[in-house]
Formats: structure tokens, C-alpha cells, sequence
């Protein structure tokens, strides 16, 4: 069970009180009409599953309830940072 | 009050958001999320000493406040209405009297009034809170109940992940946090003292749930 | 029956009090301090279990968690019945009642015992797999014999009458185990500040102190213990866990620890006591304290009753003043295995010889055994022995320097207890959970800790560090890391003094060689628990299989309760030498939580009956228990279902009340709809984008039904909002999908347009809602309020704010049922004084109560959909023939709008929402039913869609329906039939969903 730091809380805080929300940093495209078939499949669909670094979204669901971004390793559950929405990840795959 | 029924289209365009006095007159009685349990009776019937102490602070007022805690006109205009300001470091509160402020989110404080008070101070806040902010009454949404007693922290520590210890959990700490399988908003208002803020429709199973905990510290039901 | 194996004097049990337990029906005497497995050991009990596939008789091997045999049975009673107990760690208590698991009928007569000797033969590994998974079909005829032979204990038939609980704890250092370096760094850590959690398994802490006759500081270790356990019990931040297993390792140090409270007490554990706790642990750091297992030697006939681990001969001796027989062969590869011929001769009974596997090996011990006289014979083992309940004796023989074959000739010697040590195997249990792989380690020969990520140290014999002077240095260590790691200043400690011993290097040695090939010699067992043999693991190994965890797995080693503590390093030994190649080459299997077995209860907990899951009641709960109600489950919610009369059945109670409503009036308790208030200036934006239809004019005072998409353009909730202020709305969800939507528009607003001025609060609960519905429902409402209720003034898709029976209140004029309806919300303490003023002014009416059931069909009369019933994230707002509830007007791309117009979503043919009428208006289609046009077309037939609401209405005097069928809207008249199980057809016409008033004319009344 992960040990999770919500960066709007200040603190850390068990697994349980948090929700995966999935892949990180998918932004809704601007214009949906102008997306084909194809493109808006991608963007709804289609997900990396890397082993190693991913960033992922979360909420903190059980306590504040807002959302932030989380790097984590998936072969070793190591957390290298969480940070807010609209940031970018200073850890990143090579 | 702004009454929506006998306003023109115009004024009715105008309101912004509607405030409505929620509670009847003293002829009619509210019923609690755990009136249903008549801990009035228990406190009576009940064992006088134990471990564990419950109380339910019913009826009050339960207001959320969600507003820019950068924007100091808004600070300023709470402090007004409340005399106290907002708690803006993560997890801390601040009281004024029978007035308490619990900070939740970044954007985000439970403030909890006296019952009657409810509706005065709602408008006060219309009338003084500019820009973007949203002021919801969930008083018969949740209930208060206060835990105190020598075994408080087996019990809380039974029922939620957080770490309570003296040291990471200052009487004044928030946090909002898994209660069993439910949720609370946990707060330290004293040194072997807590209150639980909890949703209505989970009050009876949080009812049951620390009736078990306490179990083998025993029980008092305080009213 | 007399103890005859109890010594007079020694060991740290209570002479004084004896207790009485009885063992497969027959009572015995231990004294307070024993395990079950010292006591039975004391009565001179040899079998203690049948084996699981040869149905050998077996004894108590070890004295720990490691035992594989002494698995027994507990319970006095049906309800106390708990098996997988090991009897080694089990402490006795006065009227403790045991049995054996394995054997059957007894473990002393065993009928499979005589069927074993020639099935053992017919069982090679992966026997099961050759056997009895064909034909498949076969299995459960197998299978009951099959576990009838094997018979791993049982569950009781009866409820558990004992309380469980879990705890969450957090730390600054966690240490496992309190031997002397789990003392040693729990020491420094109290004295340092920090907040401790130290926990053992077993009864007391001293870990291997207590098992020896070690001295430190010139005292007996136990003074040491003593006082370090009196020390850390000063500290308010060091909580000391005896009875606690910590079973589990996981992610970012969280730890979960089993505590036996009670077990140790009775049967049943004290009024109001739990009997079993888990410690959820949170830990900065976590000390590793584990120890090691002895490993016994693998050679022939080792299964027999009397042979044992050293280790565990000696602790019997010293610790419950046990000796486990009188004529001792003791064969060592190692100088720990001496420690036991010397206890053995302490006690005063007759060692018959040291079998050293090494050529003069000087140490020590050796060298005390020497000085005492005892027989040691070197460069030789213990090849075999004799005996079927009890060795009889021993044939030992001289074996080549590297240990592969036998080179002298045998020498029989007379003994009964064979205490045999092929060195140790740290306990790296705990280390391997977090995924960290072992690392074989040639000087110690065994498996150490490998590296890992998480915030861990080691101390000890899990370390390979098996001298106590070394193990508290380490522990000592550890607890310094830990303190100045957590940020606290380092401890003043001085460790006492511990003898040096001298010891001599160990000899690696696993598999003990026969004069016979490994096939052809008895049986040379690896793992006790699975009955897996060398010869077993050669064959998996010739037949192919060369990944040790695809040994492991064709073999079954490891596979019993005990996960093979004893003998999984062996196996792989056997594995590498018959693949030739060495022991880091073949690798190790690893070990998953659970370190031992972990009753049920201990794992639920106190979320077990009432409290196993939240029952959310509404503010009129209470009134629904008294009035009747039979409840539905709606996620956590308890909602009224139907409210039968005496001697109704469902289906006429649902009848009453379809036609209260339509005839009169009838009242829902809809309080467990979920309700979101949104205010800011961009309220109105942010309901446009999130719902398909428009949203911008909807006024102040009225209410819109909205349909919720998903990106796919798949409708996934619905509900009504209404405009309670140009900047505030309150919106309404399915009960089920409350928590779901709230997240929805969290998530838009935090990730996607932060620049909206809004904000989304839940107030579910906060309201409560009593729909009244039906012809009669205005006239209840106006004797209630002054308000105008009229047509005129309160119009269909209005609310107002008026007081209802003295409570200000929140009605909707919405319509659910299709009649003229109010929605009346009060807050939800007032909720039960409106809806008790409700039933007292509506009882002249007819006033009836309904619950979910009814709601559903009237709805279905009216073909309003239920989204989550009548939806599965696979049809869009066109294919339920609610095109009328999307807007293609609005200027933003709104969520599901472009998923909408993907090419699968606007292609001919799709599924379409239609009603269906049977042709025997008698007949109920079973919702789920799959449509086809011809009843007679060979299987599989083309399915046309399925039936997704299906009722009997009181009201129209038909049955109805709502499904979909492939291009349905244009099919209306048309026939499709509904083959069932049973092989009837139910034939069914396309109509529309709309059954009653389809111009929506009696709710606008």
C-alpha cells in the first residue's frame, strides 16, 4: 500500500484515501470537432503502460478531494514526486 | 431574505444565488442524524464511566465555504462576518467562541455556527463576500460527535489511517480522512478530546462502529 | 499419564501450575509456559500428523513458526474450531482441546498409511496434474477422495463467537523480532527518542536468548532480556507486541502484525476482549530482526518420528525443561548442532554420538563436546534411519570430503531422537514481500536479504550473523541508522558482554548421500508439509523442468501452510546439484505474505455483520422499519422497495400501489438522489459543457432534465437541475452515481478548465425529499401551505421556496411517474416532521406509500429511462430516441458531442431504445432476455438486442417492456420473439416506449 504526500495537504497520507485517475498530463483536445475518427479515439483510448516512470493522475479523494500529478516507478511502487496540476514533472523517463 | 415567489423577472435575473432561512420555529423540533438512537436516554440509562466518552453536538450550524485564499478582500470580509480569520495553513482551524472554522481543502472551510445563527450569518456573508465564492448550508447534512476519554486514541485509531500521535496531531489539527468505512473530519479541540464532523446517512453505521471500537474501554454516552 | 519426558527442574515454565489439554481425545498435564508442542513432547507424544500424500506418521520437528508437522486442530466447541494451528506456537491454557488434521481415521491407525505405501509409488510429482485433470470432467469424483486423504484441517460449521479487530499504528522504526539484535536496536531506538514498534511471535521476548544457556554479562541472558523489557516499557512512544507475527511486508514500509490476544488465555476469549488484532503499520524505518531457521539435513527416512532440527532440541531442553526422548544421534555440518548433544548430556540422558559431516573440524563447541567424552565421529553422516512411529536407530556411515557419496562402511547405532543441522537460513521472509530478491551468500551458505527500496535494515541472524555478541552489535547499528535517519540524535547504549565462541567453518551440505542412488533409496524427504523428496525433485528436474519456481510448482515444494521454512533451501540444493550447476544459478523461489497462516476473522476484522459494509439510511428511515418496508440495496443506501399490507404478495402490493398513485396519490422517499449545489457566474457554462442539451436560458425558478455523456457520447447518468439563482443551481443524480458525478465535475474543473468560476459542493444528504405524485397530490400540498399551489402560479418544471407544514422547503413541480408530482426538500432534520404532517393530512386521500419497485414502473409506463437499468455505456442519447435532449446549438464542443459523431455512432443499425408489448398481455418478458426475428433459425441465432425493463402494469392491465432492437425505431409493429431457458418463445410487438398518456397531459394538470 503506497504512502502518498498530497501536495495540498502538506502531508502523508495512506493509499486509501486516494483514487488513481489514471494516466497523467491527457489534455482534453481544444477543438473535438475538428479531431478525426482516429485522433479522438487516441485520446480517449489509448494509454501508456510503461515499465519504469509514469505519471499519473490522482485525487485525494477521502480528504481534500482535489487532484494532483504523481511520478511513479512501476516496478518498484517508488514515488519520485507528486505536483500540481498545471505543473510539469522535473523527473522524467529518459 | 430575498423571496424568489414574489420577485418580478428583473429582480429574479439579479439574485445571484438564494439563501433561504432552512429552519422552522422552535414549535418544531429538528431531528438529528442520530436521533433515531435517543442518546439522551442512554446518557441516562447508560454506564457513567469507561474509556470512551460520546457526545453528539446536534443541530448546529454546518456552512462550506469555498473562496480564493489568496484573495484579500475575501479574507478580510470573513473575518468580518465571523471575527475570526480563515485558517489558511493545510489542516488547522481556528475558533471564535461558538463559531470554528475547519480548513479542508485549499479552497475549501467547514464552518460550524450555533443552529439558530445559521441563516443571520449566511446573509451577513452575502452581503459582505465579493467576487468568486460559494457559501453551501450542509447543517442537515452531517452531525458533530465528540469523542474524549482516557482510551479516545484506541478507539479513533481503530476507525481511521491517520497518524493521531501528540506529535503529528496538535489539538487544533483537521484532517478529513476514511472513518471505518465511512469518512469524517477528524479534528483535535483538546488534549483527549476530538470531534467528528459526519455525513447524516452514515451516522448510524459510525453509531455502531464506535459502540464496537469502545467495546473493551467501555462506553459513556454523554448528553 | 505422567510427564515423562519433563525434567525436574530448568526451563521457564511455572511447576506450579499445571494445566490439562486434551490431544485426539485423550488428556494430558502441561505446565503453565509450555507450547501445546513442549507439552505433547513432554507426554512423550511421537505422531503428531499423517503426511499429506504417503500418509507417513509424524513428529514435532522444529520449535517454532518453521514446524511442519504439528499443524493440529483447535477448538472444545463446533464454534471454536480452528485449524492450521501450529502446535509449536500455540501456548497451552487449561482445557485446551487439540487433534490431528492428517490421518483418517486416526494418525496411529491410518487406513491411507497402508494405501500410501503402494499409492506413494503411483504419486510421482506432478501426479495431479498427469492424473486427475483428465478427463476433466472427472475432478470432483477425485477430488473428494483426494481431500479426505489430505484433510489440512477444517472451518466450523458454527459462527465464530470471538470479536476481531485491526488497528492502525505509525512509527518511527518498526523492528521484527526481539532476539538479541531486535532488543539491541530497539534499545537505542527508545533511548533515542524515537517512537518504537517492536513485536515477536512468540510469548515472550528473548528470541534465542531463551533457548540457551548463553550468559551475558556474566548473567543468564533471560536478566538481560528482563531488564531491556522493563526499560523499553518506561518509554510512552515504544509499544512492545509479543503473540504478533508481523505477516506482512509491503510498499513504502506498511507492515501488517497478527496479534494473538487471547489465544494463549481459553477457547474463548474474555467478555468484550478481542481475540485477534492486526496492527496496520505505517513505519519510517524498519529493522529486520528476523533470525534464522535451522535447516535439517535431507537423508533417508528423515520423516520419522524423533528426528528433529538441534536447535529445537536444545530449546526444548532449556526453555520448557523438555528432553524429546533418551538416546541421541545428533548429525551436524556445522558447530551449532554440538550445542544439542551437549544440552542432551546436561539433562542427564544419553548422547550416543556427534555425526560430523566435516573432517576435524575445530571450534568451540566442538572442543567442549570433545572435553565432555561425548562419541564424535567425523567425515561421516547419518544415512538412513530406522523406525516407522518412533527411530529405533540410526546406520551411519563416512561420506567424501565434499559430501556426494558414502565411502565407508555403515555402522547401525541404537538411538530415538535424531537432531540433525545443515547449518541456517535467515528468515528473509519479510524482505522477499517487497519484492527484493535474495542473494545466495557462500560463507554463511544460505540466502541473504537482497537489496531493496524500501526504508530497511537488517540486524542479526537474518544477516547470517549468528553469534549473539555480533547480532547486538548489529542491532545496536541498525537502531543508531534509524535514529539519526528519522532525524533524532544518536543513543547512548553499552551492549553487554557476550561470549566469543570460536566456531568452525560450516560444511555446505543439504543432501545426504545413500548407498543407493536418490531413486532408489527410502524416501529422503525436502519438504515434511507436501511430501515432496529428493528423488521427487530429480525427476521434475529430468523431465524438464529447470526454472526453480517451475520445480517448485510440478513438485508442489513449499506449496503447504508452512510455505517450506525448512526446506525450500534444501530443495533447491537438490534441484542445483541434479541441473549441475550451483545453487546461485538455480535461484530462489521468494516468499508472499502471509509469513504464517491467519484465521479469516483477523483478516475481516470488525467489518463483519452490521458493520460489514455502511447501510446510509434516509432521515425517514425509521419510519420505513415501522410502516413495513421491505428494503433494495441502491449502492450503500437502504431504500424502501414496496410496502406490503398482511398477507399481500409482492406483485399485489405493487399493483396497490401503481394504482394509489394514478388514481390518487401516492409519496416516494427520493432522498437518496444525489444533489450537487453549483454557484459561481460560470455555473451555467460549466452545465452546458457537462450536459448534452441546453442550458443557457434556463431562468431562475425552473428546472431542466439533463443527460450526462461521456466522452464516448455514451450516456452515463441523468437527473434534473434547477435554476436556483442566475449563478446558482442544485443538481440532481442518480442515487448510484452520485459520488461518480460529483468526481466527473471535479475532475473537468480541476484538470481541464480551471478558469471557470464555479464551485461544486455534495448536499445529499442535507436534503430530504418526499415526492408526493398522482391526481391528488396539489390538494395535500395546499392544506400545508399558504403558498398558491395552483396551475397558474406553480406551473409543471417551476419551483418554488415555500414553507411546507412549517418547514421552509424546496419544491420541484417534476415528474418522475408521469402524474402531477412535487418534490418537496426540507432539510433533512425537519425531513421526518413534513413527511409524519404529509401522511396525517394525506390519509383522506388515500395517501400511499411507494418504494423503488413501483417508482420503476410507473416510470416505465411513461418510458423514462433509468440510467445504469435502461443504459450500459453502450448507447448514446439518439439510440434511447432522446435526440430531443441534445443540443447541437451550443457554441462549446460539450462533453460526448464529438464522441456522438464517431462513424460507429452514427451508423445505420445501431440498438435503439423501443417498448414492447407482448402478445400475451399476461406475459412478463425476464429483463435480459435476448431478442431474435426467427425463433426457428439454427443456433446461434442473430440476436436483435435485449430487454432491459420489464414490468406488469395494474394500470394498463398488460405487461410492457423497454429494450433495444437493431434500427428498433423503425421497426415499430414489427414482431421479435424472446426464446427463454426453458425453450418456450415469447413473442413480443415493437411499440413505442411511451405505454401511458402519451401526450404527457396528466402532469401538467
Amino acid at each position: 500500500m503506497l504512502h502518498i504526500y498530497c501536495p495540498h495537504c502538506a502531508e502523508y497520507r495512506e493509499e486509501e484515501e486516494f483514487h488513481c485517475a489514471g494516466q497523467a498530463h491527457i489534455a482534453r483536445p481544444l477543438d473535438p470537432e475538428a479531431c478525426s475518427d482516429q485522433e479522438w479515439g487516441e485520446y480517449l483510448f489509448f494509454r501508456k503502460n510503461p515499465r519504469g516512470l509514469h505519471h499519473e493522475l490522482w485525487v485525494h479523494a477521502a480528504g481534500c478531494r482535489k487532484f494532483f500529478n504523481m511520478t511513479r516507478d512501476t516496478q518498484t511502487y517508488e514515488i519520485k514526486e507528486v505536483y500540481k496540476i498545471g505543473e510539469q514533472p522535473s523527473v522524467v523517463a529518459e | 431574505m430575498s423571496d424568489l415567489n414574489v420577485m418580478t423577472p428583473e429582480e429574479s435575473a439579479a439574485t445571484k444565488a438564494a439563501v433561504m432561512n432552512q429552519v422552522p420555529g422552535p414549535e418544531i423540533q429538528g431531528q438529528s442524524p442520530l436521533h433515531h438512537a435517543d442518546l439522551e436516554s442512554l446518557a441516562q440509562k447508560g454506564p457513567k464511566t469507561g474509556g470512551v466518552h460520546l457526545r453528539e453536538l446536534k443541530l448546529l450550524g454546518h456552512l462550506t465555504l469555498r473562496c480564493n485564499a489568496e484573495n484579500a478582500e475575501q479574507l478580510a470580509a470573513v473575518e468580518r462576518v465571523l471575527g475570526v480569520a480563515l485558517p489558511l495553513q493545510p489542516l488547522t482551524s481556528a475558533e471564535n467562541g461558538a463559531y470554528s472554522i475547519r480548513w479542508m481543502s485549499p479552497d475549501e472551510w467547514l464552518i460550524l455556527v450555533p443552529g439558530m445563527e445559521t441563516f443571520d450569518i449566511e446573509t451577513k456573508f452575502r452581503d459582505e463576500m465579493p467576487g468568486h465564492y460559494s457559501l453551501v448550508n450542509s447543517s442537515g447534512g452531517s452531525t458533530v460527535l465528540e469523542l474524549s476519554g482516557a482510551n479516545v486514541l484506541e478507539v479513533l485509531k481503530k476507525s481511521t489511517p491517520v497518524d493521531l500521535h501528540p506529535k503529528a496531531f496538535p489539538v487544533g489539527k483537521v484532517v478529513s480522512t476514511l472513518f471505518a468505512k465511512s469518512g469524517a473530519v477528524i479534528r483535535r479541540s483538546g488534549e483527549q478530546r476530538y470531534e467528528l464532523v459526519i455525513r447524516r446517512s452514515f451516522a448510524d453505521y459510525i453509531w455502531l462502529w464506535l459502540q464496537d471500537a469502545s467495546r473493551e474501554y467501555g462506553l459513556v454516552i454523554e448528553a | 499419564m505422567t510427564q515423562q519426558n519433563r525434567l525436574t527442574s530448568g526451563g521457564r515454565i511455572d511447576r506450579s501450575k499445571p494445566l490439562t489439554f486434551t490431544y485426539n481425545g485423550k488428556q494430558y498435564q502441561g505446565f503453565q509456559g509450555d507450547t501445546l508442542a513442549s507439552a505433547m513432547l513432554a507426554n512423550g507424544i511421537n505422531v503428531v500428523a499423517r503426511s499429506f500424500k504417503y500418509s507417513r506418521p509424524r513428529g514435532i520437528v522444529a520449535c517454532g513458526a518453521e514446524e511442519p508437522n504439528a499443524v493440529l486442530q483447535l477448538g472444545a466447541t463446533e464454534a471454536t474450531q480452528v485449524p492450521n494451528v501450529r502446535a509449536t506456537q500455540q501456548e497451552l491454557f487449561d482445557g485446551l482441546v487439540s487433534a490431528s488434521t492428517n490421518g483418517w481415521p486416526s494418525v496411529d491407525t491410518d487406513v491411507m498409511g497402508l494405501m500410501g505405501k503402494v499409492g506413494g509409488n503411483m504419486m510421482p510429482p506432478g501426479f495431479y496434474y498427469k492424473t486427475f485433470m483428465f478427463p476433466q470432467s472427472m475432478w470432483h469424483t477425485y477430488e473428494s477422495v483426494i481431500r479426505k486423504a489430505a484433510g489440512l484441517g477444517r472451518a466450523p460449521r458454527e459462527g465464530d463467537p470471538d470479536r476481531y479487530d485491526s488497528i492502525n499504528q505509525h512509527c518511527d522504526v518498526m523492528i521484527v523480532g526481539a532476539g538479541p539484535a531486535g532488543l539491541a536496536a530497539a534499545l537505542t531506538a527508545a533511548r533515542g527518542g524515537a517512537r518504537v514498534i517492536i513485536a515477536d511471535e512468540q510469548n515472550e521476548f528473548g528470541g534465542s536468548l531463551l533457548n540457551g544457556k548463553e550468559t551475558l554479562d556474566g548473567k543468564p541472558a533471560a536478566e538481560w532480556v528482563r531488564a531491556v523489557v522493563e526499560e523499553l516499557g518506561t518509554y510512552e512512544d515504544v509499544l512492545m507486541l509479543p503473540r504478533s507475527t508481523v505477516n506482512g511486508y509491503h510498499d513504502h514500509n506498511f507492515l501488517t502484525i497478527h496479534e494473538r490476544c487471547t489465544d494463549h488465555l481459553a477457547d474463548i476469549a474474555p467478555v468484550n476482549q478481542v481475540r485477534q488484532r492486526m496492527h496496520r503499520v505505517r513505519a519510517k524505518w524498519v529493522v529486520l530482526a528476523t533470525g534464522a531457521h535451522e535447516r535439517p539435513l535431507v537423508y533417508a527416512n528423515n520423516d520419522v518420528p524423533g528426528c528433529m532440527v538441534s536447535g529445537a532440541v536444545s530449546a526444548y531442553i532449556n526453555r520448557y525443561g523438555v528432553v524429546p526422548g533418551n538416546e541421541l544421534v545428533v548429525m551436524t555440518t556445522n558447530d551449532y548442532g554440538y550445542q544439542a548433544a551437549l544440552d542432551w548430556a546436561d539433562a542427564g540422558r544419553k548422547v550416543v554420538a556427534i555425526v560430523d559431516t566435516r573432517e576435524a573440524a575445530v571450534g568451540d563447541r566442538t572442543e567442549a563436546a570433545r572435553k565432555r567424552g561425548l562419541n564424535i565421529i567425523s567425515g561421516s553422516a547419518v544415512i538412513e534411519v530406522q523406525g516407522s512411529k518412533r527411530v529405533t536407530g540410526v546406520s551411519v556411515a563416512a561420506i567424501s570430503a565434499s559430501g556426494s557419496k558414502v565411502i565407508g562402511s555403515v555402522t547401525k547405532l541404537k538411538a530415538d531422537t535424531v537432531a540433525s543441522s545443515g547449518g541456517w537460513s535467515p528468515v528473509i521472509h519479510l524482505s522477499c514481500h517487497t519484492g527484493s530478491r535474495p542473494v545466495w551468500n557462500e560463507e554463511i551458505v544460505g540466502f541473504l536479504p537482497g537489496e531493496t527500496v524500501q526504508k530497511q535494515l537488517t540486524a542479526g541472524g537474518i544477516n547470517g550473523q549468528y553469534e549473539t555478541a555480533a547480532a547486538l552489535r548489529e542491532g545496536f547499528d541498525a537502531g543508531q541508522k534509524a535514529l539519526v535517519e528519522v532525524g533524532l540524535a544518536a543513543a547512548e547504549v553499552v551492549l553487554p558482554q557476550a561470549q566469543m565462541l570460536k566456531v568452525a567453518a560450516p560444511m555446505s551440505l543439504f543432501h545426504v548421500p545413500h548407498l543407493k542412488p536418490t531413486s532408489q533409496a527410502p524416501k529422503q524427504f525436502v519438504d515434511y508439509q507436501t511430501d515432496v523428496t529428493a528423488a521427487g525433485i530429480e525427476i521434475a528436474c529430468r523431465e524438464g523442468f529447470e526454472a526453480i519456481e517451475h520445480v517448485k510448482r510440478y513438485t508442489a515444494m513449499g506449496f503447504g501452510t508452512d510455505q517450506g521454512k525448512l526446506g525450500n533451501i534444501n530443495g533447491m540444493a537438490v534441484a542445483a546439484k541434479a541441473l549441475n550447476q550451483s545453487i546461485p544459478e538455480t535461484g530462489t523461489t521468494v516468499f508472499r505474505p502471509n509469513y504464517t497462516p491467519i484465521a479469516f476473522g483477523a483478516i475481516a476484522g470488525s467489518h463483519s455483520g452490521a458493520l460489514f459494509e455502511p447501510k446510509r439510511f434516509t432521515a425517514m428511515h425509521k419510519w420505513h422499519v415501522e410502516h413495513g418496508a421491505e428494503f433494495e440495496d441502491v449502492g450503500q443506501w437502504k431504500r424502501p422497495w414496496y410496502f406490503p399490507k398482511a398477507g399481500e404478495t409482492m406483485q399485489q402490493t405493487l399493483n396497490r400501489e401503481c394504482l394509489a398513485v394514478r388514481n390518487s396519490i401516492g409519496i416516494l422517499d427520493a432522498s437518496t438522489l444525489g444533489k450537487i449545489d453549483i454557484q459561481g457566474k460560470d455555473a451555467r457554462e460549466f452545465l452546458g459543457r457537462v450536459y448534452t442539451n441546453a442550458w443557457a436560458k434556463l431562468a431562475v425558478g425552473k428546472c431542466r432534465y439533463g443527460l450526462m455523456c461521456g466522452e464516448d457520447g455514451m450516456v452515463f447518468d441523468d437527473g434534473v437541475t434547477a435554476c436556483l439563482g442566475e449563478n446558482h443551481f442544485v443538481m440532481t443524480t442518480t442515487t448510484g452515481g452520485a459520488a461518480h458525478v460529483y468526481e466527473w465535475l471535479e475532475i473537468y474543473h480541476q484538470t481541464e478548465w480551471p478558469e471557470l468560476e464555479v464551485y461544486f459542493n455534495t448536499v445529499t444528504d442535507h436534503w430530504s425529499t418526499a415526492t408526493i405524485t398522482g391526481p391528488n397530490s396539489r390538494k395535500l400540498l395546499a392544506e400545508l401551505t399558504d403558498y398558491d399551489v395552483s396551475n397558474e402560479n406553480f406551473k409543471y418544471m417551476d419551483w418554488k421556496q415555500i414553507t411546507v407544514a412549517g418547514v421552509p422547503a424546496r419544491v420541484f413541480r417534476i415528474s418522475f411517474t408521469g402524474e402531477l408530482s412535487f418534490e418537496i426538500n426540507v432539510q433533512a432534520n425537519y425531513g421526518m416532521h413534513v413527511w409524519e404532517k404529509l401522511h396525517e393530512a394525506g390519509e383522506k386521500y388515500g395517501l400511499t406509500p411507494y418504494g423503488t419497485e413501483t417508482m420503476h414502473i410507473l416510470r416505465a409506463e411513461k418510458g423514462f429511462i433509468i440510467a445504469g437499468q435502461d443504459t450500459d455505456g453502450s448507447v448514446h442519447p439518439y439510440d434511447l430516441g432522446m435526440g430531443w435532449c441534445v443540443s447541437n446549438q451550443k457554441p462549446f464542443s460539450y462533453i460526448g458531442k464529438r464522441g456522438m459523431n464517431r462513424s460507429d455512432c452514427t451508423r445505420e443499425n445501431r440498438k435503439q431504445m423501443v417498448g414492447l408489448k407482448t402478445k400475451d398481455p399476461k406475459q412478463v418478458i425476464p429483463e435480459g432476455s435476448q431478442a431474435v426475428l426467427d425463433p426457428k433459425a439454427p443456433v446461434p441465432m442473430p440476436l436483435e438486442g435485449h430487454v432491459t425493463s420489464s414490468y406488469w402494469s395494474e394500470n394498463l392491465g398488460h405487461s410492457i417492456a423497454m429494450g433495444f432492437i437493431k434500427g428498433g425505431l423503425d421497426k415499430m409493429g414489427e414482431t421479435v420473439y424472446y426464446p427463454q431457458a426453458d425453450g418456450t418463445v415469447i413473442e413480443a410487438e415493437i411499440c413505442s416506449p411511451i405505454f401511458f398518456d402519451p401526450k404527457g397531459e396528466r402532469q401538467n394538470v
